[in-house]
Order: structure tokens, then sequence, then C-alpha cells
């Protein structure tokens, strides 16, 4: 806006007006349904029959769904047993950290699960922790995406702090999560019979190929003054070692499941399955709770009742707010349209105050 | 405070002033860097967003990487500074090709070619035809014998009309040659920036002539910036360089004006950032208490036991880079002014929508002016959305609700009578046998039509003569003299020559007596050649002529003549003259001589010495000028009356005239339907009194279906605005009319100055110079592209070659932008908020730590791309057909009681996010829990969870889907998956394969469509529910236009009672016969006539009692 005329030097205003004349010409702008606004557009109308309808086909769909996914849900067998309390021997139940950090105790413990119907293979074996935070900031930071996927960045460890090298030089793998890593392990029998675990393809294929490197090999790990989990196989790289992986796949919630390994052969229903573990992994300190999975998988995946509730309930409400709205359209029809709610004496429209 | 220009004198005025350099350049290479940063940072939130973007660099505290925050803004950063830069490249270019023109100066007595900046103060320039003036030069030749010349001053005013410069007396016949070693002393004042103002004295030294002082206006100049046209060549003497020139000095940046939306996103702003500031407290509170209480036991965690003295602000601060997101930086918050370091990003959203709306202002073919072919032009691209809440309409009368063209219509000579038959004096044959038959009265009354102007006629090729006039009146009563046989020939110098039925006369101007807007009317003193006497030859209103007519003589007639002229609504102006002895002439010459070359207040002593000589008139008659109503100002007044927007009219015109074309251009109701209450008195008490009278009677019929207005005058107004200001005030607010007349430019101003105080939104429009201020004023300021110049269009904001355009203005494109930035805006922040909703949540599972969910690509392309896209093409939304909403311009309420973008809107947005936010959060922790908590898949979920809600949102707020709508907002749900997937293929990424992943699992489409259905259901059902059973009037309209419904054609129906009795006037004495004449008695709104006005306490009274002068003078009495 240049209301004094004061286009910056004098010059430009000389040229726009010899060429004045053309230029009015030229800025009549050209016609187009665009730059009228007149667009053909199709204006819907919130009628009661379109929204009824909608929610009428919503409900109708939701329904089914929601009981598809339910019944997918249920065929899911899975077995959850809750072991963190009952693995402590009875003279430490007072103290259970005391336990847990003792060396010398012993820490394995028998549990036998019952299976209640037929597990078809593969069963998927998880350990399940409560109120672990995973994704504290501190946590889910600590961490070095370069180090784990090559050996030439083994000495970027600047996100690992506190856990990011040692007297001998850099961690590898650093950081609080890699340092944290589960060690309870699970050994499973059946009529005395041992179950094979296969503990393979429990990481994803992705993180193999890509976020671990396969010439990474774990250095200077678990050796400093706090030793926090489980200790790695310092002759194998990175890429294979696979639970490893899993716990690297920080969880968003703080009771999460992770892939233990998976049981490739069926449970017949009613049997007995002995489980030997060793219970090795703090959660004492903070309350949390251990849990070992077993579980069957379906297209949904896992046992989750929520999303066919979910529908189900989302559904049904569909279809009252239908049902509502044909209630009130009935008993109170109400013209669309209607001139008389358009009375602008009734609101003194030249005084919005 | 003066300065000396001294001609020709090379040394002396180097030191004294600057040189012809102009810079309009604001840095240099090496200040740039600095002064740019500076500038960009000095307002409060620039500060702000920096102060976040550093903390952003703390990697324990920032949710995301920082490069990434950083790599956007420096890139913003980098966009506006290099814009920057090659702006002010592109001034210093223009600068210095200005600079380095070259341009003739003499130096040493000789002419040389010198470069444009080398111009020093007191040098000569010399200048050919169709030169810029390259500064601002005081004429002292040119190649015309009587020393005119031509300029073309478009560049410095707008006008496109040429004016005529002449060289002052003292330098009149010089011979060129001489013109060289000219020496002499200008006194001038010091440097202004008053294109119409030079007061300033020329003493030659000897040789060339005496020591007489010659008196210098503005009309013995040429300034910087014009055009010399159609002279050979001139020359001047350099007296204001560089950035010294008027036209420099009136440089200067306008304020950018704030719409009222601006102001109330600004509050909604202000409440996000206070509640920002809680939640930052309250969750930073309780991460400390958790992280004391619960993270120590988290053996995991590792929290030191020991923490630097910092530790306590650290989880506050990371949730204030959480939560910092709250406000949309793609929101332009008002107080960032033009935001440099925000440029980019608001370019994306609101600055472009608003730059999209002025230029459908620019495109719209309804709004092209097709008799010129000027289309209608946003100039301020940031305020269309105030256009739709425009409460009051402040308009001036000639050539906004006229058409400024002035045909002279009727005359009253002598007591007869002339075109009182067919409406036309020229064809009426009475006057012509009178003119064929030199009756000397009516000769003498077409003499001082023909010469008792400023007019100047030019021979064209062909050999007609053209009249080149300032002023509209002056070109209507010259042409139609020429037309009754008394034809302006020529002017050379001052001998005006003109053919009357056949035979040429001469006269030879001595004096002319020029119009102000205080005198009212203007005089010539000529000679006739024959016989040599001298005469005084005058016009004006006739209350500036009838009173001084000489004693006995009969004035009557021509009083009815005036009053049966004005109720026709026809300008009229009174013509006079008397004869001069010579000597009285020579004692008042030498009187005239003396004030016009003073220099303090030399306007008011020429007009204390014109009057010695403008009295004792001999009256010849009366002339009656027709300026018609523009096409469609009744309709466009009615229509926006009925939008609820009121109307006052202010107008430099004498009351009856501005009643008439109020009453014919439907602006008040004549009786009984209306009711006009006069505001008047000379005094402070009688103005007082008929202030409260005129209250109480607004008071009670305040609930009357009555239409009251009120009318004051500019003298009463002076007086209200000064002692009752706060009467006025609630005057103003109870009237929806007001007619003010004779109000000078400064009180139009102040009227809207008043009217925005009272926090209503003023639109002012105009089309003359005197309007430019109350334009600037406004809120919005609107100019007619008018016979007037350019002057208010290029002051205005919106430019339109019509009144009528107003109404598509407002109604259409003020109300679509209102519609659409309301949306906008509570979108945009409706967005970020659902995503900010979610990172609160997230902490609460978190152990409080501030931890982000989202990844920092995914939270940078949510507000930068994905959400913005889909709702950028809402500019096309349209929510009434054009059609039904100028059926019902009552809709327009809506936006001007604002109930489109309030805080209740806002909460009930505010409320949606919340609910959205819980929505998205609560399915996804639920649906992904177990073995699916993977952080990236999660937070994948919910993101594609919002956007799925914000694609169902934007649909359901869509009123009228277009082919782009549905592009942008589908084609953005696919190219959300398209752009994920491709970062999911790129391994070093956090996120690879997961989309991919994600998009097999059949949960993660069930949650998609349960997220939806959830979201949405409610929001449906709400928004049918309102509709149907409480539908807001917009609702009811919408519903009967796309159903056919039986409303449409009610608008029709409805009574328009005004154009009925439109023609009826309780005023009128007469019927009048044309339907919408107009008059205007006056030159008040040429455009010489925004001239200084008097002061008060003047010593002198020569006018009327009603002008403000002798008020003044009389209140000065009282007070002595």
């Amino acid at each position: 806006m240049d209301a004094n005329g004061a286009t910056t030097s004098s010059a430009a205003g000389g040229g726009s007006n010899s060429k004045s004349s053309a230029k009015k010409n030229s800025r009549k702008p050209k016609y187009s349904r665009f730059t009228q606004q007149e667009l053909p557009a199709c204006k819907p109308v919130l009628t009661p029959g379109l929204v009824i309808t909608t929610f009428t086909i919503i409900g109708i769909i939701f329904i089914p769904l929601g009981l598809v996914s339910l019944s997918a849900s249920e065929h899911v067998v899975e077995i959850v047993d809750r072991y963190d309390d009952s693995c402590v021997p009875p003279n430490y139940s007072n103290d259970k950290l005391k336990f847990i950090q003792t060396a010398d105790t012993n820490k394995s413990c028998v549990r036998i699960l019952s299976v209640p119907k037929l597990m078809k293979k593969p069963i998927y074996i998880y350990y399940q922790l409560d109120n672990y935070y995973q994704n504290h900031r501190r946590y889910v930071k600590s961490r070095s995406d370069q180090q784990l996927r090559s050996k030439s960045g083994e000495k970027d460890v600047s996100d690992c702090s506190p856990e990011d090298r040692t007297k001998n030089g850099p961690i590898v793998p650093c950081g609080l999560v890699a340092w944290s890593l589960f060690n309870d392990t699970y050994g499973f029998s059946l009529d005395s019979k041992t179950i094979r675990v296969n503990k393979h393809d429990i990481a994803w294929k992705s993180d193999k190929d890509h976020k671990f490197g396969n010439d990474v090999y774990p250095k200077n790990f678990q050796t400093g003054g706090l030793i926090g989990g489980a200790k790695l196989n310092s002759s194998l790289p990175l890429s294979e070692q696979e639970a490893l992986m899993v716990w690297m796949r920080t969880a968003a919630l703080p009771t999460f499941r992770k892939l233990y390994g998976k049981i490739e052969e069926d449970l017949p229903a009613n049997k007995k399955i002995q489980v030997v573990i060793q219970n090795n992994y703090n959660t004492y300190s903070f309350g949390g709770k251990k849990k070992l999975v077993l579980s069957t998988t379906s297209w949904m995946g896992g046992k989750n009742d929520f999303l066919g509730i979910a529908y189900i309930v989302v559904g049904g409400l569909c279809l009252f707010l239908a049902v509502f709205f044909i209630l009130l359209y009935v008993i109170k029809p109400r013209p669309l349209g209607d001139p008389s709610y358009l009375s602008w004496n009734k609101s003194p429209s030249g005084q919005p105050n | 405070m003066k300065r000396y220009v001294y001609i020709n004198d090379d040394e002396s005025s180097h030191e004294l002033f600057c040189d012809n350099r102009i810079s309009n350049r604001k840095y240099t290479v090496l200040n740039f860097l600095p002064k740019n940063l500076w500038e960009q940072f000095s307002r409060f939130m620039n500060q702000y967003f920096l102060l976040i973007a550093c903390l952003q660099l703390w990697s324990l505290i920032t949710p995301v990487n920082p490069a990434s925050t950083w790599g956007p803004l420096i890139f913003i950063f980098a966009v506006s500074a290099s814009k920057e830069a090659w702006d002010d490249y592109n001034r210093h270019l223009s600068d210095k090709k200005a600079n380095e023109k070259p341009v003739w100066v003499v130096r040493q007595g000789i002419r040389k070619h010198i470069q444009a900046q080398d111009i020093h103060v007191g040098n000569i320039v010399w200048l050919r035809e169709n030169d810029e003036v390259p500064c601002d030069l005081v004429l002292i030749g040119t190649s015309d014998p009587q020393g005119l010349c031509y300029v073309e001053t478009s560049a410095l005013d707008g006008e496109i009309d040429l004016k005529t410069r002449v060289i002052p007396a003292a330098c009149m016949g010089i011979d060129f040659e001489l013109l060289h070693k000219i020496k002499g002393v200008i006194e001038c004042p010091n440097p202004d920036k008053d294109i119409r103002r030079f007061d300033a004295n020329l003493r030659l030294f000897p040789p060339f002539i005496d020591n007489d002082v010659c008196p210098l206006t503005i009309k013995n100049t040429i300034l910087q910036s014009c055009y010399l046209r159609n002279t050979e060549w001139a020359c001047g003497v350099a007296v204001y360089t560089g950035n010294e020139t008027k036209l420099g000095m009136s440089r200067g940046i306008p304020e950018p004006k704030l719409t009222a939306m601006d102001a109330m996103i600004d509050k909604l702003t202000g409440a996000i950032f206070v509640f920002q500031i809680v939640v930052v407290m309250v969750l930073g509170i309780a991460g400390n208490v958790w992280k004391d209480t619960e993270a120590r036991k988290q053996w995991y965690v590792l929290y030191p036991l020991e923490g630097p003295w910092y530790e306590l602000l650290v989880i506050p601060l990371r949730f204030e880079l959480l939560c910092s997101i709250m406000i949309p930086i793609s929101i332009k918050v008002g107080w960032l002014g033009d935001d440099q370091f925000l440029y980019l990003k608001s370019k994306v959203s609101l600055d472009l929508v608003k730059s999209l709306y002025a230029k459908f202002i620019d495109w719209d073919s309804e709004m092209i002016d097709y008799e010129t072919g000027i289309p209608s032009h946003a100039t301020n691209t940031a305020i269309s959305e105030d256009l739709g809440q425009v409460e009051y309409i402040m308009t001036d009368k000639t050539g906004t609700l006229t058409e400024n063209i002035m045909i002279f219509r009727r005359c009253c000579i002598s007591g007869v009578f002339y075109g009182n038959e067919g409406g036309d004096a020229l064809k009426d044959t009475k006057l012509l046998n009178a003119v064929a038959g030199s009756s000397p009265d009516v000769v003498q009354f077409l003499t001082v039509m023909a010469i008792c102007n400023t007019v100047i006629p030019i021979k064209s090729k062909t050999g007609a003569i053209l009249y080149k006039a300032q002023s509209q009146d002056e070109d209507a009563l010259v042409n139609a003299a020429a037309q009754l046989h008394m034809v302006y020939v020529n002017k050379n110098a001052n001998i005006l020559e003109i053919r009357c039925n056949g035979s040429v006369i001469k006269y030879e101007v001595l004096e002319t007596l020029e119009f102000t807007s205080d005198r009212k009317r203007m005089s010539v003193v000529v000679k006739d050649c024959q016989n040599g006497k001298i005469v005084l030859l005058s016009k004006g209103a006739d209350e500036a002529i009838l009173p001084y007519a000489y004693a006995g003589q009969q004035t009557r007639t021509f009083i009815e003549a005036v009053e049966q002229y004005a109720q026709l609504g026809l300008r009229t102006l009174c013509l006079a003259w008397r004869e001069l002895k010579e000597d009285e002439y020579q004692e008042w010459s030498l009187m005239f001589k003396e004030a016009s070359s003073t220099l303090v207040d030399r306007e008011w002593r020429i007009a204390e010495v014109c009057q010695r000589l403008e009295h004792d008139f001999e009256v010849l008659g009366v002339t009656a000028i027709e300026d018609r109503l523009q096409d469609g100002v009744p309709e466009t007044i009615e229509t926006l009356r009925k939008a609820g927007i009121n109307f006052w009219m202010l107008t430099g015109d004498k009351q009856n005239t501005a009643i008439q074309i109020a009453l014919s251009c439907n602006f008040i109701s004549p009786e009984p339907k209306g009711q006009l209450l006069l505001i008047d008195g000379k005094t402070e008490d009688e103005v007082c009194r008929s202030l409260e009278r005129v209250l109480l009677t607004m008071r009670i019929t305040s609930s009357e279906p009555k239409d009251v207005a009120f009318v004051v005058d500019g003298w009463a107004l002076e007086i209200a605005l000064k002692h009752y200001r706060k009467a006025f005030t609630e005057l103003a607010i109870l009237s929806r009319t007001a007619i003010c007349c004779r109000v000078t430019p400064s009180q139009k101003a102040q009227l809207v100055e008043l009217l925005k105080s009272c926090d209503y939104r003023t639109l002012a429009i105009g089309d003359g110079g005197n309007d430019v201020r109350m334009i600037q004023q406004a809120d919005i300021g609107v100019g007619i592209s008018g016979r007037e110049g350019l002057q208010a269009a290029r002051a205005a904001d919106y430019s339109i070659g019509k009144f009528r355009f107003l109404k598509r203005l407002i109604l259409v494109h003020g109300r679509y932008s209102y519609n659409r930035t309301a949306f906008l805006s509570q979108y945009s922040f409706y967005k970020s908020l659902v995503i900010c909703f979610i990172q609160i949540f997230f902490s609460f599972i978190s152990g409080v730590s501030g931890t982000s969910l989202f990844n920092s690509v995914s939270l940078m392309a949510y507000n930068v791309f994905y959400t913005s896209v889909p709702v950028l093409v809402s500019v096309l939304d349209k929510d009434l057909s054009e059609g039904t909403v100028m059926q019902h311009p009552q809709i327009l309420f809506y936006c001007q009681a604002g109930r489109l973008l309030n805080p209740s809107t806002f909460a009930g947005w505010f409320g949606r996010s919340l609910f959205h936010a819980i929505v998205v959060f609560v399915i996804t922790i639920h649906a992904y829990a177990y073995e699916k908590s993977e952080m990236e898949e999660l937070s994948m979920v919910a993101l594609s969870g919002c956007i799925w809600l914000q694609a169902f949102v934007v649909a359901l707020e869509t009123n009228s889907f277009t082919i782009l709508q549905h592009l942008a907002i589908w084609g953005n749900l696919v190219a959300f998956y398209v752009i994920n997937w491709i970062i999911s293929a790129i391994p070093a990424s956090g996120m690879y394969t997961i989309m991919f992943r994600l998009c097999r699992q059949p949960s993660y489409w069930i949650t998609m469509f349960l997220i939806v259905a959830a979201g949405m259901g409610p929001v449906l059902a709400l928004k049918y529910f309102r509709y149907t059973y409480r539908p807001s009037k917009i609702n009811t309209l919408q519903q009967a236009e796309r159903m056919g419904g039986p409303i449409l054609s009610l608008g029709n129906i409805e009574p328009q009672p005004r154009s009925i009795e439109k023609e009826v006037s309780p005023l009128s004495i007469t019927q009048p016969k044309s339907r919408s004449p107009v008059y205007e008695p006056l030159l008040s709104d040429s455009p010489n006539s925004s001239r200084r006005s008097l002061g008060p306490g003047t010593p002198f009274d020569f006018f009327q009692s009603q002008s403000r002068l002798s008020s003044s003078y009389s209140r000065n009495c009282k007070d002595n």
C-alpha cells in the first residue's frame, strides 16, 4: 500500500504512466469458473433420511464386524501365569529385593501350567511386564542406532549416558535399553519331555537385516560397576542376538509383552506343562509384575476383546441414534428450510449488541 | 523555520542541504545480517519461538530431533531474509537508476550533463518534454512565451489530468540565454510533505530585476516524480533535494490494520497460551513428584541420586516443548505483525488464504466497472474478513453516491427562470432567444460563466476546443456557456479570448481570487481590453454571494431560485459581478500582493484581503447543475441496511442538499416513517440543548419501528465533539443513520475515530482527496476510482469502480472471507490441540517424563502438510449461494456479531479436540496393547487415527464440495499413506517398514474405522440435531436453498417500503420531475478544496453566521 505514491523511486511511476492505457485492458481479469468462485459444487444437506441411513448402515456393519472380531479373539487360547511373587522362596517373602539382588540365591522355580484347550502350533511364548516404563523419556532415548547398525558407529555413544563407556572403551550395545535386557529364562516340558522352544525368527526381519549389523559384536557389555540385566554372547554379532532386538523395540505402554520364543508343536487340552523359570530379573524394587504368557494367534493377532466389544458398542449406539432420530422425526417433524424460522424482526439484526 | 536558497550559487548550499541522492535502502551489505535478525526477533512472539527453538537444542529436554525443528526454521529464516535482501537490492537498483540519471544542470554558468544525484539545492535544472523531474524545482523559465508548462502529477497524487504550472512573475520575460546567469534568493519553508502548499518568496538579484519580492505558490513549482508534458523545455531552481523532497517526505509505511478477527484470534491465542502454561506447570510438578517417588525405584532408568541444579526445571521444560505446538505457528498471530520469522509457515495457511480472498475480489467479473474497464482491487490483502463484520459505513456524497458528472440544467437570470419546462436550459428557446438578442443581463451572465474560472482551453489538432478543468462544476459551466455561443476560445498568458455571437472579446486577467472551502466562492478581476474597464466576476455558494449584494438589490427571486433548485436536488451557484474603479483596484492590488507574499498564515490573510473586494455585488443569476445518483445506489443502501449496517453520510455540502440526496437514495425515510432530528446551534449552550433534546427523542423512539436520523453540521459537530463527547457518543450508538454536513476532512476522520472507539467496525468510502484521511482512519477504507483522481483509491484498502459494488464486496466477499477464516483459524487450533492432548495423555502412561509419542518427522509433517492442505481448499467453501445472500442480507448479522468465531464456538472446537484426542488415544492403546505395543507402531496408529479424523472433520464442516475439495480431502489421506510408505522404505529412518507392517494388519484398518465411527458419530449426531431442531438462520437458508424450499421466493415479496415513497419528500415545494436528482451547491469537493482550515480566533468576520469562522469570531468576542 503506497498511499502517498511512494513507489520506491520515481522511475517506477514513470513506467506505469506511459503504459497505463495498455495496462488497463490487461488488468481486466480473465473469466474462469475458478476465479469467479463458481466451480460446480455438490452441496449435501443433512436430511433426516441421509443421517438416519448413515447411522443405520454403520450400526448394521459394525455389530457383525464386532462379533467376528470377538469370536476371533475367543478362539485364541491363552495361558497367563504370574510368577514374580510365587517364585520367591518363603524365607525371602519379606525382602524380595534382597532375594533378587543376592547373587548366590537359587533363582530357579518350577511352575505348572494347565492347557485349557487344544493349542495349535505355533504357540508364542511371551513374557509380560507390568508397571515397567520402557517409554520413559530417560530410557527410550538412551540408545545409539548408529552403533547398532554398523561397526563404524561404535564410538557413537553420545545419547547413551550413563551407560555409554567403561574404562576399556565404549560399550557395545550402549545405553539403558540394552543394559536392562530381560534375563529370565524358561524351560518347558510336557510329561517330562522337554518341549523345544524356537528362539529364532522372533525379531523383525527388518531389524535383523538393517538395524543390527552383522559386524557389530558386544563389547564391554555388563562389565561396569552396575549390572543391569542379561549378558550377551560376545562371539555372536548383534544381528543374531534376537532377544536383544525384541527388547530394544521399546514398548509404548507400561504393560507390555515381548516375544520369548515359539513352540512349534500342538499342545493337547487338559495337559500340564512344567515350566522351569530362572527368576533373575528385578521387578521387585518397583513392584512390577512378571507374567509368562503362552498364546496362539488369530487373524487379529493375540487375544484382545477390546476391538470386538468396542465395535458392538459403537454399532449399538449408532442404531440407537438412528432409532432416536426416527422417533424424533415422527413425533416432532420439522420441515427443513421452514421460512417461519426466518423472521428477521424477532432478533434485532441491526443491533448485535 | 525557513531555508534560503541562493540560486546558482555553487558553493554555499553544499554543506547546508543534502544532495539529491535518493535512498530507500533499509540495509547495507555490512549491517544486513544483524539488522535483519534484530528486526525479526524484536517481536515478542518471535522471541518466544526463538526461545522454544533454542530449548530444542538442549538434547536433554528436546522431545524430538533438534535438526528437524531447526532445519525448517533456518530455511524459513533464510527464505525471508533473502526475500528482504532481494527487495532491498531492487530498491537499491532503482535508487541507483534514479540517482545516476543524466540531467542538464547549470554549473559555472554552463549547462552540463551530470548525474541526478549530484544536483544541489540552488542549482538550475533544465528539463525537456517528457522528462521526469529529479527534485523539487521552482520554475524560472519555460519554452512557452507566457511562462506556462504542463505537468503530469499522477505519481504524486494519482490525478491523471495535466496541471498547469507557471513561472513566477519576476522571471517573466527573462531571455533564454540569461537564465543561465540568473541569481537570486528563494525564501522557503523547511521541507514538509504537503504537496498542495508551497508558501515562499523569490527575490532576484540585480541586474535582472529590482529588489522586488515575488510570492511563490505551489503553482510555481514542479515536484519530484512529475513529468513535463506538452512543453518543449522548462528550467527551475532546485529547492528540495534527495529524501527532503515533498515526495520523499511523504514516504512512509502505513500502520498495518488489524481485523476484528485477528484481534479475536489474538485473544484466543492468549487463552491457549495461558492454558499451555497451566498444563506445563501441572505436568511439570506431577513429573517431578513422580520422578522422586516412582522413578527412583525404576532401577533401569538409573536416575542419579544427586542431579544438577537445574534438575527441577528439566521436566517442565520438556513439557513446554511438547506443548509448544498447541499454538499453531501456522496461524498468523496478530502481534506478530508482518512476521518474517514464520513467514513461510504462515504463508501456508492464513496468509495464503487471505491473499486468495483478495485475488477473488480482483478477479470478480461482476465488480468490473465496464464504463472504464477498471476491475475492483484489494490493495490490502489482510483484512477481507473485516468486510463481513462492518457495522458502520461512512460515505462521502459527491462522486461516491453520485456520478460526479455535472450537467448544466437550469438557470435563473435576473429573475427569469430558464429550463423549468424542458428541464434543460440549453434547449430553452426563451434563453436561446435572449442570447441571440444579446440581452445585456444574459450576456453578462454568460461571460461570468465562461471566464470566472481556472479552466484552460486547449485547441486540439482538429480545431475543437477542449477544456482542462480541475473542477467538474467549472467544466460544466464553461461547456454550457460555449453551447450558448459564449465560447471561451483561448488563454494567452493573462489575455483571455471569448467569442460571443461571432465577435471576439479580449479580457486581461488581473487577479484570480482562488476558491477555498472556507470562502466558498472564487472571483477573477479582469480588464476589458476594448474599453479598459476593470470588473470583478464572482461565483460561489448562495450564502457566500447573496448577502453581499449591493444595498437595494432584490435578492428574493434568487433565494427562491436557490431553494427551488435545491428541492430538485441540483447544485446551485450564484453568479455576480461588480465594476471596479481603477484606483480602488490599484490600492487593493498592493494589499493583495503583500498578503500573497507572506509566509505566515498566508491563506487567511489572502481571504481577508479578498473580502475587501468581494462586496456590493450585482447578482446576475443562479445556475443549477445536476449530478446524478449512480446506478443502484438506493438499492445498495437498502440491501446493506437490511444487512444491519448503519450508514452515516459525511459531506462537505450544505444541509438541505445532503438531506435531499439522503431522501432520494433511501438513506433516510420521509415522514411519517422517518424522523429527522436536527442538532444545531452556534454556541456551546445551544448545541448542548439541541443535543440533549435529540438524545431524549432518540431514547424514546429507539423502541419504535421508526427510522430516526440526526443531522448535524460541521460547526455543531465541532462543539459537540469537543465539549459533549460523551453525549454525542451515546447519540452515535443510538442512531442508525446520521447526516453530517459541512464537515471538513479532519472531522470526517474524527467521526470515524469516534465510532471506532465505541468498538464498531467502520468502513469509510469516498472518492476524493478530502476523503483520504477518513479512509485511512477507518477499519476498512474503500476508494472509488472516480473522476476526482485516484487519490482516495490509492489510500484505500479496496478500490472499486462504483458504489453499488460495495454490496457485493461486503455481502459476498466479506461474508465468505469471514466464514472461511472463522473455520480455518479454529480448525488450526483444533488440529494442534488434538495432537497436543494425545501427547499429554501419553505422558501419563510414560511416567510423566515428557516422552513424545510421535517422532519428529510426523510432528512436523502433521502441522505443515497433512492437516493444512485439506483445510486450504476451504477457501472455496460457500455456505450459501451468492443469490441467497443477496436476497437475505440479514444473514450478515452472523458475521457482524462474530457468531462464527468467538469464545463459545472456540470452546466447541476445544471440546471436540479433547474428545477426539480421547477417542484416538483410548482406542489406540487398547487395540494395540500387550504384544503390539511397540512404540513406532503405536505412534503411527495414533497419527493415522488423527489424520482420518481430520479428513472427516473437514468433510463434515464443508458446505459445498467442488472437485478441488474432494481432491484435497481424500487426496491428502492417500498422500499421507504414500508419504509414510516412502519414509518406511528408507532403512535409516526410525520408522523403517512400520507403515508396511501396519497396512498388512487387518486390526489396523479395523482400528481406523472404529476411531472414525466413534469420533465422528457424536459430532454428526449433534450437528444433525442442531441443524434440524435448533437451526440457525444460515442452516434454514441452506436447507431452503438446497431443497428448493419456499423461502427463496420470499425475499422478493418482502415489502420494500422506501422505494414506493421515494419521491415524496416532506420538504419539497415542487414535485421533482426526474426521479433521483442530486445537487450540490458548492465546489466543495473539488481537489483544491482540501486546504488548511483557518484556525480559530481569526479577527475578521466575513461569512454568514452559519459558518464556523464567524462563530469562532463571536466566541472570541464573548471570551473577551
